[in-house]
C-alpha cells in the first residue's frame, strides 16, 4: 500500500513544479500537467479504494492500515508530530471524493480559465490545495490534521484572492482566513487539552475505545462540563470554523469571489466538510466521553442549517444561493453525526451523514461548475441577468437539473438516499429535532427550484450575443458528475463506510421517506408556482413579510456582527488604546526619565561655572560644616 | 588555535581587507568573501558538531579552548559550543551573509559602514562561542556599540534620536547585567568566570532572588522585555536595512540566549521562584506587542511590534522551564531571526524603490514586483506560523510545552499567549493586503523594478533557511534537545 504515498505527494510536487518554474511554461502546458497529475492522484485512489474494500475487511470489520507513519517532530518521548497515511473506511472514501472533485475542477478550469492572467498560478494552487486536502484526510494523528488544516486553509486564502486586484477579492480571502483561524485557536487549544490528558495525538490510540485514556481528565470539570467535553467542543469549535457552522459561516459566502470552479472544488465539495471529516475522525471519542458536545454539534448543526435555507430563499447571486446551501447541507451532515450512536444500528446517523457527505460532493461540485457554465455564458452572477437559457445551454440545463432534483431529495436521485437517512435518524433522536430538518429540506426544494427556474426558465433577458454551451472540457465533467448523481444513491453505502466498520443494512424507512418525498414535491410546486413564469406572487411575499425578507437579505446582520468585532472592538477597541498606551505611557516614561536627567544635568550645571571665587567660597563653606559637624557632634 | 576563534577572527580579517580596500569593488569583493567564509565555517561547524555527537562524545561543550586572560579576577578568554550556540552560530552567520547583500549599494560611506557591521559581527559571533562570563560580557558591549553609529549615520528618519534611545536603554540593561555577573562573580564563592564551572557552584538562595531578576531584566532588554521593548520599533525603524536584519536577527536573541545560559542556567532556583513575575511580563509582551501591530502604519513599526511579540515568546517559553518550551524557545529564536531578518530586507527593497514605508501610500505592488510581492508573502506566512515554515515548528513547541506545565498559572498563560496566532493573522495579512494586492495605489510605481541579482541572493538564503527549519524540524530539535539536558537537571534541582 506504500503507493497511496503518491497519491498526497504528486499534488505536492505538481505545485512545487509549477510554482517554481510556472512563468516559463506555456499556460496550457502547465494546465495538462496539472491535470494529468491529478489524473494519476485519481487513478491511485481509485486502486487504493478497490484494494482497501476488497481485502481490509478482518471478521466482518474494517481494519485500519498505516502503510506509513515517521516522526516529524518530537514533544517528549511519548508526544511527537508522526507524519503518516492512514486508511480506514472515511479515509478512503474522501482520497476517493477529493481525487474525482478535484479532477474534474482540474479539466473544467481548462476551459473555463482559459486566457486568465496567472493561469499558471491558478494550477499551481490547485495542486497545493490537492495536496493539502489529501494529506488532512489521510492523517495519522490529530496534529497531522491540524498540519494540514493550516494548509488548506491558506490555500483557500490564495485562490479566494486569486483575482487580487480585485478589493472584493481580497477582502474576501482576508476574512476567510482570520475567520477560520480564530476557530483554529479552538482547534489548537482543543488539540493542547486532548493531548495534555491522554498523552498522545494519535487517532489509532484516541478511538481505540479504551476508556483508561481519558482517565487523567476523570471528574475534573470547569464551569459544569468536564474537561473533556471542552476539549472536544473546542475542537469541534477547528470544525466549524472550516465548516462554516453557524456563527463562523460568514466568510463563506464572501469565499465566492474566487473563480468559481474554486468554489466547486473547496467551497462546496472538499475543505469545507472537513469539519464534518473532523467530527467522524473523532467520532468515538466523542461518543464515549462527551455525548453532551454530540448534543451540542446536532444543535448547532440544525441552525445553521434552518438559517442558511432561509437565507438562500432570498439571495439573487446565484454563487451566494449555492453558498448558503452549502452550509445548509453541511449543516444536514453535522446534524447526523450529532444524532448517532456508535454500535450497530445506532450508527445509523453517522453512516448516513458521511454518505450525504459524498452525494453532496457530487452534486454540489456539479451545481458549481453548472454555474460557472452560465456565469461563463451570460457575463454575471445576477439571477435577474439570466432567465430563459435551457435553450441555449441544453447540458448545463440537464445537468443542474440532475442536480437540483438530487438535493431536493427526489428519488432516484442521490440526495434522497444520503439525506432520507439523515431525517431518519434524526426524527429517531428527537422528533422535534426532525421536523426541523424536514421543514428545512422542504426549503431546500424550494430555493434550489427557485433558482433553477430564474435560470432557465422564467421571462429571458436579453443579450448582446446569444448565450452560447461551454467548450467540451466544461461540459465532460458536468455529464460525468450528472451520471455519478444519478447512480450514487445505489451505492450499498453501509457495506462500506459505517460508524463501528462492520456492515451496516439499509432499510429505507418509508414513513420518512414518503413525509420528505411529499415535503420536497410541494415546494418544488410552490417554486414552479412562482417562478416558472413571470409571477407577481414573490413581491407581494416580500411586502407581506416586509421584516424577515429584510433580514433574511441581509443574512440576518451576522457579516455586520464581524465587522463591528473587527473594526470596532479589536481596531479601536483594543489596538489603538494599546498603541496610544506605548506610546505615549510605556514610551513616555523613558522618556520621561531622558527629559528628567537633562533637567538634573542642567540644574547642577551651575556648580561647574569655572569662577574661582564660587569655588572658593564652597570649599570654605564645606570646612566650615564640617568643622561645625566635627565640634558638636 | 582553535577553530571556533575563527568566528571571531574572520570580521576582524575583514577589517583589516576593508581598510586596505580603496574601490567599491575591493571593498564588495571583501565583504561578501568573508560573510560567505563565515557561513561556510558555520555551515562546516554543524556537520562537525553532529558528527563529535555522533561519534559518542558526550561532554557538555564541543571544541573547547581557553586560555588565561586576567590571572586576579580568574579571567579566560575560554571557548566552546554546544547544539543551542551550533545553531544561533548558524544563524548569525546567515544573517550576516544575507546582510551584506543586501546593503550591497548603501550609496555612500561603504567602507565604513561595513568596517563597523564586521565590528558588529565580531561581537555577535564572540558571544555566541564564550563560555566565560566576562569574555561573554565584553562582545556584548562589542555589538551594542556599532550600532549607534550605524544608526546614527546611515539611518532615516528620526535617527539621532533613536540611536540615542536604543543605545541608551541597552547600555542601562547592560549596566544591570555587569553588576549580576560581578554578583556571581564573587558570591558564588567558585573564584570562577566560566559558566560550567559556576554551573556546578551554589549560589545561595537568597542572593539567586536577588541576581536573577538583575541578569534577565539586563538581558531581556535586549529580548524586548515588556516595558523595555520601545527602544525596539525606533530604533528599527530608523536603522539601515542590513543594521535592521542584523539587530532584530541576532543581537535581540543574544538577550533570549544570555536569559537562558546565564539567568536560568545558573541561578535555577530564583529561576523557579520568580518565574512568575516575568511569566506575566512577557505573556503581556507576547499580546500587546501583537495589538501595537495591528494600528500601525509604519511597516517597519508592524514588524518592530510583530518582534516584540514574537521575542516575548521566546522569553516566555524560556521561563517555562521544561525541555519542550525551551527547545520552542531556541527554535523560536532561530525562526524569528530568519524571518524578521527577510522582513527587514524586504522592506528595505520596497523602501529603496518606492521611498515610502506608509502602507497608506503603497498598493497593488504584486504586478510591479511579483518577486519581492511572493517573498514578502512567504515570510508574512511564516511569521503568523503556516506549517512547512519554521515559525510553525517553534511555535508549535513553545504552546506544547509551555501547555505541559504542572501549574494551572503556567497554562492560563499558554492560552493567552496561543490567541496571539489569530491577531498575527490579523496584522500580517492587513499589511500583505494593503501593499500587495488591490491596484496600484501611486503612478510611479507601476515603473519600478523587480529584485536584482544580489536582492534575490539575499532573499532566497533566508526563505531557503525558513523553509528547512519548517519542513524537516527533526535534526535541528534533537541538536538543541541533546543541550538542554545539564540546564534542565540544573532547574530540577
Amino acid at each position: 500500500m506504500e503507493y497511496t504515498l503518491l497519491i498526497v505527494l504528486l499534488p505536492l510536487l505538481s505545485f512545487l513544479f509549477l510554482g517554481l518554474a510556472g512563468k516559463g511554461l506555456k499556460p496550457r502546458v502547465a494546465g495538462y500537467i496539472g491535470t494529468i497529475v491529478l489524473a494519476i492522484a485519481a487513478g491511485l485512489s481509485y486502486i487504493t479504494a478497490w484494494h482497501y474494500f476488497t481485502t481490509a475487511k478482518v471478521d466482518g470489520v474494517f481494519e485500519k492500515w498505516t502503510p506509513l507513519n515517521f516522526r516529524w517532530l518530537n514533544f517528549t518521548e511519548h508526544l511527537h508530530i508522526d507524519l503518516g497515511i492512514l486508511l480506514d473506511p472515511i479515509a478512503v472514501m474522501m482520497l476517493v471524493v477529493i481525487t474525482t472533485v478535484s479532477l474534474m475542477v482540474h479539466l473544467y478550469s481548462l476551459g473555463y480559465m482559459h486566457g486568465e492572467r496567472g493561469f499558471q498560478r491558478y494550477y499551481a494552487f490547485l495542486s497545493l490545495f490537492s495536496f493539502s486536502m489529501l494529506g488532512l484526510v489521510v492523517a495519522t494523528n490529530i496534529f497531522q490534521m491540524y498540519i494540514f488544516w493550516e494548509l488548506v486553509g491558506v490555500s483557500s486564502y490564495l485562490l479566494i484572492g486569486f483575482y487580487y486586484t480585485k478589493p472584493e477579492a481580497v477582502a474576501a480571502s482576508k476574512k476567510a482566513f482570520i475567520v477560520t483561524r480564530f476557530a483554529d485557536l479552538g482547534f489548537l487549544i482543543g488539540i493542547l487539552l486532548l493531548s495534555f490528558y491522554t498523552g498522545t495525538f494519535s487517532f489509532e490510540r484516541l478511538t481505540s475505545g479504551d476508556t483508561s485514556l481519558f482517565a487523567g481528565a476523570e471528574g475534573l470539570s470547569f464551569m459544569g462540563c468536564s474537561v473533556m467535553s471542552w476539549a472536544l467542543a473546542l475542537i469541534f469549535m477547528g470544525g466549524a470554523g472550516k465548516s462554516a457552522m453557524f456563527p463562523l459561516h460568514v466568510w463563506l459566502p464572501d469565499a465566492m469571489e474566487g473563480p468559481t470552479p474554486v468554489s466547486a472544488l473547496i467551497h462546496a465539495a472538499t475543505m469545507v466538510v472537513a469539519g464534518v471529516y473532523l467530527v467522524a475522525r473523532l467520532f468515538p471519542v466523542y461518543y464515549l466521553e462527551a455525548p453532551d458536545v454530540l448534543v451540542l454539534i446536532a444543535i448547532v448543526g440544525a441552525v445553521t442549517s434552518l438559517y442558511a435555507a432561509i437565507v438562500a430563499c432570498v439571495q439573487t447571486d446565484i454563487k451566494r444561493v449555492l453558498a448558503f446551501s452549502t452550509i445548509s447541507q453541511i449543516g444536514f451532515m453535522m446534524v447526523g453525526l450529532g444524532v448517532s450512536g456508535l454500535e450497530g444500528h445506532e450508527g445509523l446517523g453517522y453512516m448516513a451523514s458521511m454518505f450525504h457527505l459524498f452525494t453532496h460532493a457530487m452534486f454540489k461540485a456539479l451545481l458549481f461548475l453548472g454555474a460557472g457554465a452560465i456565469i461563463h455564458a451570460v457575463h454575471s452572477n445576477e439571477m435577474t441577468r439570466m432567465g430563459g437559457l435551457w435553450k441555449h445551454l441544453p447540458i448545463t440545463h440537464l445537468t443542474f437539473l440532475v442536480a437540483c432534483l438530487a438535493i431536493a431529495g427526489i428519488p432516484p436521485f442521490s440526495g434522497f438516499f444520503s439525506k432520507d437517512e439523515i431525517l431518519a435518524a434524526t426524527f429517531h433522536f428527537n422528533p422535534v429535532l426532525g421536523a426541523v430538518m424536514s421543514f428545512t429540506a422542504g426549503l431546500t426544494a424550494f430555493y434550489m427550484f427557485r433558482l433553477y427556474y430564474r435560470i432557465f426558465w422564467n421571462k429571458a433577458t436579453h443579450h448582446d450575443h446569444a448565450p452560447h454551451e461551454a467548450p467540451g472540457s466544461m461540459t465532460v465533467p458536468l455529464i460525468f458528475l450528472a451520471a455519478v448523481t444519478l447512480v450514487a444513491g445505489f451505492i450499498p453505502f453501509g457495506k462500506f463506510v459505517t460508524s463501528d466498520s462492520a456492515d451496516y443494512i439499509i432499510h429505507l424507512d418509508w414513513v420518512v421517506a414518503t413525509i420528505s418525498v411529499a415535503i420536497a414535491v410541494i415546494a418544488i410546486g410552490l417554486a414552479t408556482l412562482f417562478y416558472r413564469k413571470e409571477s407577481s406572487i414573490p413581491d407581494r411575499l416580500a411586502t407581506t413579510f416586509r421584516g424577515l425578507h429584510a433580514a433574511a437579505s441581509q443574512r440576518f446582520y451576522l457579516d455586520e456582527v464581524y465587522l463591528f468585532i473587527t473594526k470596532k472592538i479589536i481596531f479601536n477597541g483594543i489596538s489603538r488604546p494599546v498603541a496610544w498606551f506605548d506610546h505615549h505611557v510605556v514610551d513616555g516614561t523613558m522618556n520621561g526619565f531622558a527629559t528628567l536627567s537633562q533637567r538634573l544635568s542642567g540644574s547642577i550645571r551651575g556648580f561647574q561655572s569655572g569662577q574661582l571665587q564660587q569655588y572658593v567660597m564652597v570649599i570654605l563653606l564645606g570646612a566650615l560644616l564640617i568643622t561645625v559637624l566635627v565640634v558638636f557632634i | 588555535m582553535n577553530f571556533l576563534s575563527l568566528f571571531v577572527l574572520v570580521p576582524v580579517l575583514m577589517m583589516g581587507g576593508l581598510f586596505l580596500a580603496k574601490t567599491l569593488k575591493q571593498i564588495r569583493v571583501v565583504a561578501a568573501t568573508g560573510a560567505s567564509l563565515l557561513l561556510a565555517l558555520a555551515v562546516g561547524l554543524v556537520f562537525a558538531y553532529l558528527g563529535e555527537r555522533a561519534a559518542g562524545n558526550t561532554a557538555e561543550m564541543l571544541f573547547t579552548a581557553k586560555s588565561l586572560w586576567y590571572a586576579p579576577l580568574h579571567i579566560y578568554y575560554s571557548v566552546g559550543v554546544d547544539g543551542i550556540s551550533v545553531a544561533m552560530l548558524l544563524l548569525s552567520a546567515i544573517i550576516v551573509f544575507t546582510g551584506v547583500f543586501a546593503s550591497w549599494s548603501m550609496g555612500f560611506l561603504e567602507k565604513e559602514f561595513f568596517l563597523w557591521f564586521c565590528l558588529l559581527s565580531t561581537g555577535v559571533f564572540g558571544f555566541f562561542i564564550s563560555i566565560d562570563l566576562f569574555t561573554m560580557f565584553m562582545y556584548y558591549e562589542i555589538a551594542l556599540i556599532p550600532m549607534y553609529l550605524l544608526i546614527g549615520v546611515w539611518g532615516s528618519g528620526r535617527k539621532e534620536y533613536a540611536a540615542m534611545k536604543l543605545t541608551l536603554m541597552l547600555m542601562a540593561g547592560s549596566a544591570l547585567l555587569l553588576l549580576g555577573i560581578l554578583g556571581i562573580y564573587f558570591l558564588s564563592g567558585e573564584s570562577s568566570m566560566n559558566l560550567l564551572e559556576l554551573a556546578r557552584a551554589y549560589i545561595p538562595a537568597e542572593t539567586q532572588y536577588w541576581l536573577f531578576p538583575l541578569v534577565f531584566v539586563g538581558f531581556g532588554v535586549l529580548g524586548a522585555l515588556f516595558p523595555f521593548h520601545t527602544w525596539s520599533p525606533d530604533g528599527h525603524a530608523s536603522a539601515p536595512t542590513a543594521v535592521s536584519m542584523l539587530h532584530a536577527g541576532v543581537l535581540m536573541k543574544l538577550g533570549g540566549y544570555g536569559c537562558f545560559r546565564v539567568a536560568i542556567f545558573l541561578m535555577p532556583e530564583a529561576a523557579n521562584e520568580l518565574a512568575w513575575i516575568f511569566i506575566i511580563l512577557t505573556g503581556i509582551s507576547v499580546v500587546y506587542g501583537a495589538y501595537s501591530a495591528i494600528v500601525q502604519t509604519d511597516l517597519k513599526y508592524i514588524n518592530a511590534y510583530s518582534s516584540v511579540s514574537h521575542c516575548g515568546l521566546v522569553l516566555f517559553a524560556i521561563l517555562m522551564l521544561n525541555q519542550t518550551a525551551m527547545n520552542g524557545a531556541i527554535l523560536q529564536m532561530l525562526s524569528h531571526g530568519l524571518m524578521t531578518a527577510l522582513f527587514f530586507a524586504l522592506i528595505g527593497m520596497i523602501y529603496g524603490r518606492t521611498h515610502t514605508r506608509d502602507i497608506r501610500e503603497l498598493g497593488g505592488l504584486m504586478k510591479v514586483m511579483p518577486f519581492l510581492g511572493v517573498c514578502y508573502v512567504i515570510a508574512g506566512l511564516a511569521s503568523l506560523g503556516l506549517p512547512g515554515l519554521s515559525g510553525f515548528v517553534a511555535e508549535m513547541k513553545i504552546f506544547v510545552g509551555s501547555f505541559m506545565h504542572a501549574d494551572t498559572f503556567h497554562r492560563v498563560f499558554t492560552l493567552v499567549a496561543c490567541t496571539s496566532i489569530v491577531i498575527t493573522a490579523v496584522y500580517i495579512l492587513r499589511v500583505v493586503g494593503k501593499i500587495l494586492y488591490g491596484t496600484v495605489a501611486d503612478e510611479h510605481h507601476l515603473t519600478l523594478s523587480d529584485a536584482n541579482w544580489y536582492e534575490r541572493t539575499s532573499t532566497i538564503v533566508l526563505i531557503l533557511a525558513i523553509a528547512g527549519i519548517g519542513l524537516a524540524p527533526l535534526w535541528l530539535s534533537d541538536m538543541i534537545d541533546g543541550s538542554l539536558l545539564p540546564i534542565i537537571q540544573n532547574v530540577k534541582l
